[in-house]
């Protein structure tokens, strides 16, 4: 009967974490490296790049409309924007390069939608902090009505709970085949 | 005709003023005052005869093309079509509001016909109505009259209808919608009648169960009515532009649908009787805030009416409604507890309180979405737009969580579900989901979308395949919902499968009609996932030239001009190839409307199970020749189909169920009819 000791129980278990670490790590290398060759597949096509970008922008008409979805009719700004972006793309501008000179030269409401710094953060946290404090507030809730008192039934009945409960579900299952 | 028409504005007004005075006056003496409440009713019907009789004034006004009424002159012009002159009516501001007034009229006049239900109740509902109808012919007698009578001489045409309403859809849409802004106005008289007089038991929402799905109906068919307009008329060659006037139809809906799943919690349960409180008083906000950003001016809009000054009152009477609903709910906010606890996580109970939670968080990322350009403004000193990739970045992963609760949830029972059986249910269609995922992997690219579904490339593909996956499990699990009911019933009457199904259908047409929207739902869902594999092109086209794009090639064969009174035409005609084999003939149109000398383009749409080809004819070059610009947009159609489909559910549901056959019980064996418990 082998005996307990902490030297033979925690030498092989922690050479088995180094081994399972390495295996670990190069399985997230793989995935990382996958993932970076799948994001960057079409990335370097400028006429991707210029339909990606171009879906970033507005058109600053006044039409409210996407840059590369803008067909006001003899629109005066969206072809003079097009043909810039089209330059900058070309030219192989990166893609915040080519954002920020269009916001310097037509103000930040070119952008199609807030950008990730500063304020316009605020943004995108707001909705998804709604979504965790709505999940909190929910499993809370349900947690105060799973807690409160059962209602009274009344004279003559009782209520069915555990085995006797099962069997009766059981005996519907069967009858309806649900 | 003008001094009619202000005439009968202002009998409306002291009808529906009389309406609410004398009602409360009935409500609060109580017994013995039952004549001056039945004056009061009849006061409210005869207040959408007042109404009405403006509204055919101002319709009779288009048509004879009276000019000297500021409105008409402004919004028609003597060539304009017979059905726009009709359309004339909802064309503008003061228009629109008179039309918005007629509606509610309407709906008052058939709550008010129809009060013996309830007499009480609806004296209550009667007068919560009197008191928002009082508002608009308030702002149509003192702020926006559609009568006002045009400084300077008498001008011999009118400036014309703007182009983008010249189109039969726009006949049906504004009437669709405004059905259902204003319909929301009637559960919420009755649910801020039925907290006022502390109403005992669920009855109210019953009574308004109806009101409300109707209303739903109206506003879902008025949504996506704007949709296929926009996608038909505008050009840009989509149907969701995420612009504050297509959010302030959004919201209201997504409001009431959450209501409508709420209300099961509340007549089978007796729970969530302060949330659909609140869901109520949310929607019908939600409606007039809608009409208050569109009016207003306050955040810019392609669809926005002109500046004016009625923002201000529709501000005041968003803060007055709210005022009246926070004093009467914190009052008697004790009546509204609920009567039961909830039994389990694993419950139909639960997977209500997420769909509400998810659709409530849809509601406030458009109003955030909406709002935030003025934030910005006022925060940091300089607007932000707030376009499509925020609403795609932010919208769609909880449009997907929903997707997933619209699976699990026919699924859950009342009360508890135990976790074998959910498994058990789940299994098949979350096999045939994964299996359908894959196959659109694995398939070729060259079958056309969506096949040769590459998730990893970019993020776009990676919703569309959830999307369309989950949208499987959806279907399958309704499937297998009719399947198992329809077995059960085939098994002890002998029907064939498909009679089951219809009967079990028909016994409780709520809960299987509701499955018949939740299929509809996700029709469309795969036709929105259908976007990210739209591709489109632009080129110069003279005559014999060639395009490309996706399977299709245009070949331009002619360019021409036609002429009318009303306008001026453009078309380019141009041949569609699929291999060799010729297989259309498409005409873009670009026109130049006359009285209001405004162009627009009028795009040609081939639209097949797979994908439409759009073409648009974007102008000319300087050589004269057509610039057109070729769209191919995968699964639009299915979008219009499953509207059809939640339509057809939504009438299903309307139905009375059929009633259960009657059977003697068997000694010690427990009968159970599958298909009349439970929504």
């Amino acid at each position: 009967m082998s005996r307990f000791s902490f030297s033979n129980w925690g030498a092989p278990r922690l050479a088995d974490f180094a081994r399972r670490g390495t295996a670990r790590r190069k399985h997230l290398h793989i995935v990382i490296l996958c993932a970076a060759v799948f994001a960057l597949v079409g990335a370097g096509d400028p006429a991707t790049r210029f339909n990606e970008i171009g879906h970033q922008m507005m058109c600053i008409c006044g039409c409210n409309q996407i840059l590369l979805e803008c067909n006001h009719v003899g629109c005066p700004a969206s072809d003079g924007m097009r043909n810039e972006l089209q330059a900058a793309v070309t030219r192989g501008d990166s893609d915040s390069l080519v954002e920020q000179s269009f916001v310097q030269k037509y103000g930040p409401t070119v952008l199609a939608a807030p950008t990730a710094k500063g304020f316009d953060r605020v943004a995108y946290i707001i909705p998804f902090a709604a979504l965790f404090f709505g999940f909190g507030l929910m499993v809370l809730v349900i947690r105060a009505w799973k807690n409160r008192p059962a209602p009274a039934l009344a004279d003559g009945l009782h209520p069915v709970h555990g085995a006797e409960l099962d069997q009766f579900r059981d005996q519907a299952r069967k009858e309806t085949d649900l | 005709m003008a001094v009619l028409g202000s005439f009968a504005l202002m009998l409306a007004l002291a009808l529906s003023a009389y309406t609410f005075i004398a009602g409360i006056l009935a409500l609060v003496e109580g017994e013995g005052s039952e004549r001056i409440g039945e004056t009061a009713r009849r006061a409210g019907i005869a207040t959408f005869g007042g109404v009405l009789l403006a509204s055919v004034v101002l319709v009779v006004c288009a048509f004879q093309n009276n000019f000297s009424i500021a409105y008409i002159f402004h919004h028609s012009n003597r060539d304009l079509p017979g059905p726009y002159k009709f359309a004339v009516l909802w064309s503008g501001q003061e228009g629109s509001l008179l039309f918005w007034s007629l509606l509610l009229a309407a709906y008052g006049f058939v709550l008010r016909l129809r009060y013996k239900t309830d007499p009480r109740l609806f004296a209550y509902a009667s007068v919560v109505l009197a008191g928002v109808q009082i508002f608009f012919l308030l702002l149509l007698n003192f702020a926006a009259n559609p009568f006002g009578i045009l400084e300077g001489p008498l001008r011999p045409d009118g400036s014309g209808l703007n182009p983008l309403l010249q189109y039969p859809e726009m006949v049906i849409h504004p009437p669709m919608l405004y059905l259902g802004y204003v319909g929301f106005t009637v559960p919420f008289a009755f649910a801020l009648g039925a907290l006022i007089m502390k109403y005992p038991g669920e009855k109210w929402i019953h009574i308004t169960r109806r009101w409300t799905m109707v209303t739903w109906a109206f506003l879902t068919c008025g949504v996506f009515l704007g949709a296929h307009w926009a996608y038909s008329v505008l050009g840009w060659g989509g149907y969701w532009g995420w612009d504050p006037v297509e959010n302030a139809s959004l919201m209201p809906w997504l409001t009431g649908t959450a209501f409508l799943h709420s209300v099961m919690m509340q007549e089978k349960r007796g729970m969530l009787k302060m949330w659909n409180m609140w869901l109520v008083f949310a929607t019908f906000w939600l409606a007039i805030l809608g009409t208050f950003l569109t009016r207003s001016g306050i955040i810019s809009s392609v669809h926005a009416f002109a500046q004016s000054s009625i923002g201000d009152w529709f501000a005041w009477f968003l803060c007055i409604t709210l005022a009246v609903f926070l004093f009467f709910f914190f009052k008697n906010k004790s009546h509204l507890k609920s009567e039961h606890k909830l039994e389990s996580l694993v419950s139909r109970e639960s997977s209500f309180l997420f769909n509400n939670l998810l659709f409530v968080l849809l509601c406030f990322t458009v109003l955030w979405g909406t709002w935030f350009p003025k934030i910005s403004e006022l925060v940091q000193g300089n607007k932000v737009t707030v376009g499509a990739p925020f609403y795609n970045r932010v919208a769609i992963p909880v449009a997907l969580l929903l997707l997933i609760l619209t699976a699990l949830g026919p699924l859950l029972a009342w009360r508890k579900t135990s976790l074998e059986s959910l498994k058990r249910n789940f299994m098949w269609p979350m096999i045939g989901a994964i299996a359908v995922a894959v196959f659109l992997m694995i398939t070729p690219q060259r079958w056309g979308s969506p096949f040769g579904l590459k998730p990893w490339q970019d993020i776009s593909y990676f919703y569309s395949l959830m999307a369309i996956a989950l949208s499987v499990l959806v279907t399958l699990t309704v499937a297998s919902e009719f399947y198992r009911g329809g077995r059960v019933i085939s098994r002890h009457t002998g029907q064939g499968m498909f009679a089951s199904m219809v009967q079990l259908t028909h016994r409780n047409t709520r809960r299987y009609g509701g499955y018949i929207v939740h299929f509809g739902v996700v029709v469309v869902i795969i036709g929105f996932a259908g976007a990210a594999f739209n591709v489109d092109k632009e080129q110069a086209m003279a005559n014999g030239d060639k395009m490309n794009i996706g399977p299709y090639t245009l070949v331009c064969r002619s360019y021409t001009q036609d002429d009318s009174p009303n306008k001026a035409s453009e078309w380019a005609i141009l041949d569609v190839y699929r291999g060799d084999k010729k297989i259309d003939t498409m005409t873009p149109v670009r026109e130049f409307y006359k009285a209001s000398q405004q162009a627009s383009t009028k795009p040609d749409i081939r639209s097949g199970l797979n994908e439409d080809l759009y073409l648009v004819f974007e102008g000319q070059n300087e050589k004269g020749e057509p610039i057109i610009k070729a769209h191919l947009n995968a699964l639009v159609m299915w979008i219009w189909m499953g509207v059809w489909i939640m339509l057809i559910g939504t009438v299903l549901a309307l139905i009375p169920n059929a009633p259960a056959p009657v059977r003697v019980p068997a000694p010690a064996r427990l009968e159970t009819a599958p298909a009349v418990t439970g929504d």
